[in-house]
């Protein structure tokens, strides 16, 4: 092996790669913010019967759970060129995500909002709460207790898929190692530190999801 | 001269079908490669103690926990650098498997840990060898159960082949990319495309929770 690696262009230019994981973490975070509240919906329209929701939201499912994210960031970045709508790489990579995101993010929701079970409804109806108290204090917590692992796993996979950015010039980690090995020409040291990045920015938000289970649980999971 | 930009045309299909038939050799390649490694690992890591365990577990940790697309660059980036560059093909095989592994072999664990472990006593009792337990009883019954979970996996492991396309390989979605540099008719392409994916991924997808459904009953 005749390759001699040099940090140290690396290690200057650190900074720049931290913007850059700040952008992928900024993108993930806000695409899972608007996809929860998008899944909401989703979720609900695909549980009620009336008729337009109802389609459009198993249409959103099923097109976002079944076509690649590359496959969703191209057709948000070329795709609609063709309705005259050009969103710059940033846009085109959090409205992928958030549709991706919203998709699967309402099968969630939905498959742990009718885990539980109907006699809850009429056992709480029975003590006299209303249904805003029977949501609040039955159906909710358990709700959420139970779509909480998931969610952490679709906000780490948001991590992951948006580096997909590299392939249309966004500048988040993956591009903007892209742009600064392209200037110096150590691509393997430099996507060597972007890996390593990936896995701690992974590994945080897991520990702090754990953390934060133990909190928010108690235990009682 | 001519326009820079020609329309769409019927002997693009030839060039359209070369993508779509390498997605499905590199998707399914990754698929059986990934999921005969992720049986092995699998087991292996249902049948081996902490220690094993947690050294397994870490190495497939970090196939999980790192974009698909910077393996790999790295991959093939370093190969290059090795003095052996790999074909794409080879390295997007090498690295999709590996990363089909990672996955695969959770799920298998999982099967293999939920064959009740008196059933293998039983089996031991019965005077079966411990080769003959897993061979007739572990096996079956843990790679049964787990089929929802496999047939999830392979339908991600086919749209991230779209991957693949960084390092150069020609499958369905970079063909696409080079028709539309060359149409400027991004939306047609794209829609042909997405629909191809959602044909594979759709019904078996649909299948596979109907799967699930009988065996959760």
């Amino acid at each position: 092996m005749d390759y001699e690696f040099h940090w140290n262009i690396v290690f200057q230019k650190m900074p720049e790669l931290l913007q850059g994981a700040f952008v992928t973490l900024h993108v993930s975070v806000l695409s899972m913010v608007l996809g929860i509240a998008i899944a909401v919906f989703l979720a609900i329209a695909k549980m009620n019967n009336t008729k337009p929701f109802n389609y459009v939201a198993v249409g959103w499912i099923e097109i976002a759970r079944n076509t690649p994210a590359l496959f969703q960031i191209y057709m948000a970045y070329f795709g609609l060129g063709a309705f005259g709508i050009h969103l710059s790489p940033y846009m085109a990579v959090l409205s992928a995500l958030v549709f991706i995101n919203a998709g699967y993010l309402a099968e969630t929701f939905r498959g742990g909002f009718q885990s539980i079970p109907d006699a809850q409804y009429n056992a709480s109806k029975s003590l006299g709460m209303t249904s805003f108290q029977t949501y609040r204090y039955i159906i909710l917590p358990q709700m959420f207790r139970r779509i909480y692992h998931p969610m952490t796993n679709q906000f780490v996979w948001s991590i992951l898929m948006s580096s997909l950015g590299i392939l249309v010039g966004m500048s988040e980690l993956s591009g903007e190692t892209q742009r600064l090995q392209s200037l110096s020409f150590r691509t393997l040291e430099f996507f060597i530190v972007t890996a390593v990045l990936y896995y701690i920015i992974t590994k945080f938000v897991l520990i702090c999801a754990s953390l934060l289970s133990k909190r928010l649980f108690k235990g009682e999971i | 001269m001519g326009s820079l930009f020609t329309p769409l045309s019927w002997s693009d299909t030839g060039f359209i079908l070369t993508g779509v038939w390498n997605t499905i050799l590199i998707s399914g390649l990754s698929i059986f490669v990934g999921s005969v490694l992720g049986v092995i690992v699998g087991f292996a890591r249902a049948e081996s103690n902490k220690y094993v365990n947690f050294l397994f577990g870490s190495v497939l940790d970090v196939l999980r926990s790192v974009p698909l697309i910077i393996q790999l660059v790295l991959f093939s980036t370093f190969m290059g650098v090795m003095g052996s560059p790999l074909p794409p093909f080879v390295a997007g095989t090498i690295i999709l498997s590996l990363y089909t592994m990672a996955f695969m072999a959770e799920v298998f664990r999982g099967g293999f840990e939920s064959v009740n472990n008196s059933m293998i006593i039983a089996g031991r009792s019965l005077g079966m060898t411990y080769w003959q337990t897993i061979r007739h009883v572990r096996f079956p019954i843990g790679l049964r159960s787990v089929f929802p979970a496999w047939l999830g996996v392979a339908l991600s492991v086919i749209k991230d082949s779209a991957l693949v396309s960084v390092i150069g390989y020609v499958e369905l979605l970079r063909t696409s990319d080079q028709l539309i540099s060359r149409t400027q008719q991004p939306l047609e392409i794209l829609i042909g495309v997405g629909l191809f994916y959602f044909l594979i991924s759709y019904p078996l997808s649909v299948y596979g929770r109907r799967i699930e459904r009988k065996h959760a009953l």
